[in-house]
């Protein structure tokens, strides 16, 4: 059966070439960074290396570069860290009502610690503005975190107006990149990013492993202590195939990125005009265009969003819903809820999100499936009278 | 995550769609959590559902316990079909993933609800035909 991958929001093909680069750290160079001896140095190097390569990535300095073992634990890091340190300068927190749960789940741990969260609402598109922000500033607001594109819906925030927003006032602001990073060209310097989370498996490197940028001169006290590892910043001994991989998969991922995003977005904008026209009764989730290169996410009306993975997959399509069926509760997204959708629409949300390797040939035939997909469970469903 | 029954009831819907002159209909859930189903009977004057059908918008398990539950009472007794246990149909489908059993319940709600209707309209016919008497 032909099988098309369209889940790369979820995780991404390990590129061999990584896989390659990764093969001797977890073979004949086994030896722990911190030791002073060859074969300890041997991955000492390796580590700076990668580390060299993802602050190259983002325009950062390499000492700016926490490694951890991936997103959440980076925006953990960083939001709890300023909570701790910084806990003098105020104790309100500006964020999102369509942040991943790494960054909302560590706002309400936050919550229960005497922090006052502001959780702004989003637009129809998902979109915040950078005067939402400064209206919600107070003289308490300590940090401000705000994803950089939405890993549901694709849309991309204004990340660069916000940032000089929070260097002008003072506050510290940390964005949650890691469906943004290797997809779009990010630069800390030009966007005043003051810390920045990303995960390398969502740009085809290991899983298991991610960093946290953390601009010089701001201090984030380790989420897990017990060593000097990552300069006092995050003990345990490095994962160095991990980082070693990251390093090679940012590169990668880095070169040609306008290319590669332009040859996505195409095929991208080519499902976002088809699937309306043959499909009724369709609605597009999130921005029109400031989105993600890769992200397509529709809300097939009258029908449920499993029903859609289940039958998308019988036909060999792999892709994701917001619906409730697949988080294990009984609400469907607080993404999608938080844009105004209704649970009915947000139900029947299918998400697809392509990679650079995703073909011409993959849309067409996600173009012939799904509205036959859409029409089976159209004449299965009471919700429906066509 | 779904066995093979599951998966050939969510494939291959039994009695799936609305009958003709059903004389009994339930709907249940709601859209909010993300399942609704909808039930058809036919009984006939003794008692027996003769035919069934099932609408259900929902999760591949929501599709499989109403096509398993169509299945299981079709050719009974209103009387039996009212005993149809959620546990049993779980049971027949071999299986369903815990954050599933849910879907089943409402499988055994809507058969009640049709039935319950099928009841109100024997009785609303009953003193209809008493009036007319």
């Amino acid at each position: 059966m032909k099988r098309v991958y369209l889940d790369n929001a979820a995780t991404t093909k390990l590129i061999p070439e990584v896989l390659s680069e990764m093969m001797p750290y977890m073979t004949d160079i086994y030896g722990n960074p911190s030791s002073p001896h060859y074969f300890g140095q041997q991955a000492g190097m390796a580590v700076d290396k990668a580390r060299l390569r993802v602050a190259s990535a983002i325009n950062a300095e390499p000492g700016e570069i926490i490694f951890t073992s991936g997103g959440s634990e980076a925006d953990n890091t960083a939001i709890r860290g300023i909570a701790e340190r910084y806990s003098k300068r105020g104790k309100h927190i500006i964020t999102t009502a369509v942040e991943h749960h790494a960054v909302l789940h560590t706002c309400q741990l936050l919550e229960k610690q005497g922090y006052e969260v502001t959780y702004l609402p989003v637009d129809e598109y998902g979109m915040v503005t950078a005067d939402q922000v400064r209206e919600a500033m107070r003289s308490d607001t300590v940090l401000v975190t705000i994803m950089f594109a939405n890993n549901e819906v694709g849309t991309i925030m204004p990340i660069a107006e916000i940032g000089k927003l929070c260097r002008e006032r003072g506050v510290f602001f940390h964005t949650d990149a890691v469906q943004a990073v290797g997809h779009v060209a990010i630069d800390v310097k030009a966007m005043n990013i003051d810390m920045l989370s990303m995960s390398a498996h969502k740009f085809h490197g290991p899983k298991g492993v991610g960093a946290l940028y953390v601009r010089k001169g701001i201090i984030v006290p380790a989420l897990i202590v017990g060593g000097a590892q990552e300069r006092n910043r995050r003990a345990g001994t490095e994962n160095v195939p991990g980082i070693v991989g990251m390093g090679k998969a940012i590169e990668l991922a880095c070169e040609d990125l306008d290319e590669k995003g332009k040859k996505m977005a195409a095929l991208r904008d080519k499902l976002i005009r088809e699937i309306p026209r043959l499909i009724p009764e369709v609605k597009l989730n999130g921005h029109p265009t400031t989105r993600l290169p890769n992200n397509v996410n529709f809300s097939i009306k009258y029908i449920e969003g499993e029903s859609i993975l289940l039958m998308l997959d019988l036909n060999g399509i792999a892709a994701s819903s917001g619906s409730a069926c697949t988080s294990g509760s009984l609400d469907p997204s607080h993404v999608l809820l938080a844009m105004g959708l209704t649970h009915e629409v947000a139900h029947g949300s299918l998400r697809m999100t392509l990679s650079d390797e995703t073909t011409e040939e993959d849309i067409d035939y996600v173009l012939e499936v799904l509205p036959k997909v859409a029409e089976r469970l159209r004449k299965m469903s009471p919700l429906y009278h066509g | 995550m779904y066995t093979e029954k599951v998966l050939d009831h969510f494939q291959n819907p039994r009695n799936m769609g609305e009958i003709e002159n059903y004389n009994g209909m339930g709907m249940v859930g709601n859209a909010k959590c993300g399942d609704i189903m909808q039930m058809f009977i036919r009984v006939n004057d003794e008692g027996i559902i003769e035919d069934v059908g099932f609408k259900t918008f929902g999760c591949g398990a929501a599709v499989a316990t109403s096509s398993m539950a169509t299945e299981m009472i079709k050719g009974k007794s209103v009387d039996e079909a009212l005993q149809l246990s959620n546990a049993a149909v779980v049971e027949a489908l071999e299986g369903l993933p815990p954050v599933k059993i849910h879907c089943s319940v409402l499988a055994e709600e809507a058969v009640k609800a049709a039935v319950d209707d099928y009841h109100k309209r024997m009785e609303e016919k009953k003193e209809q035909e008493q009036k007319e008497n």
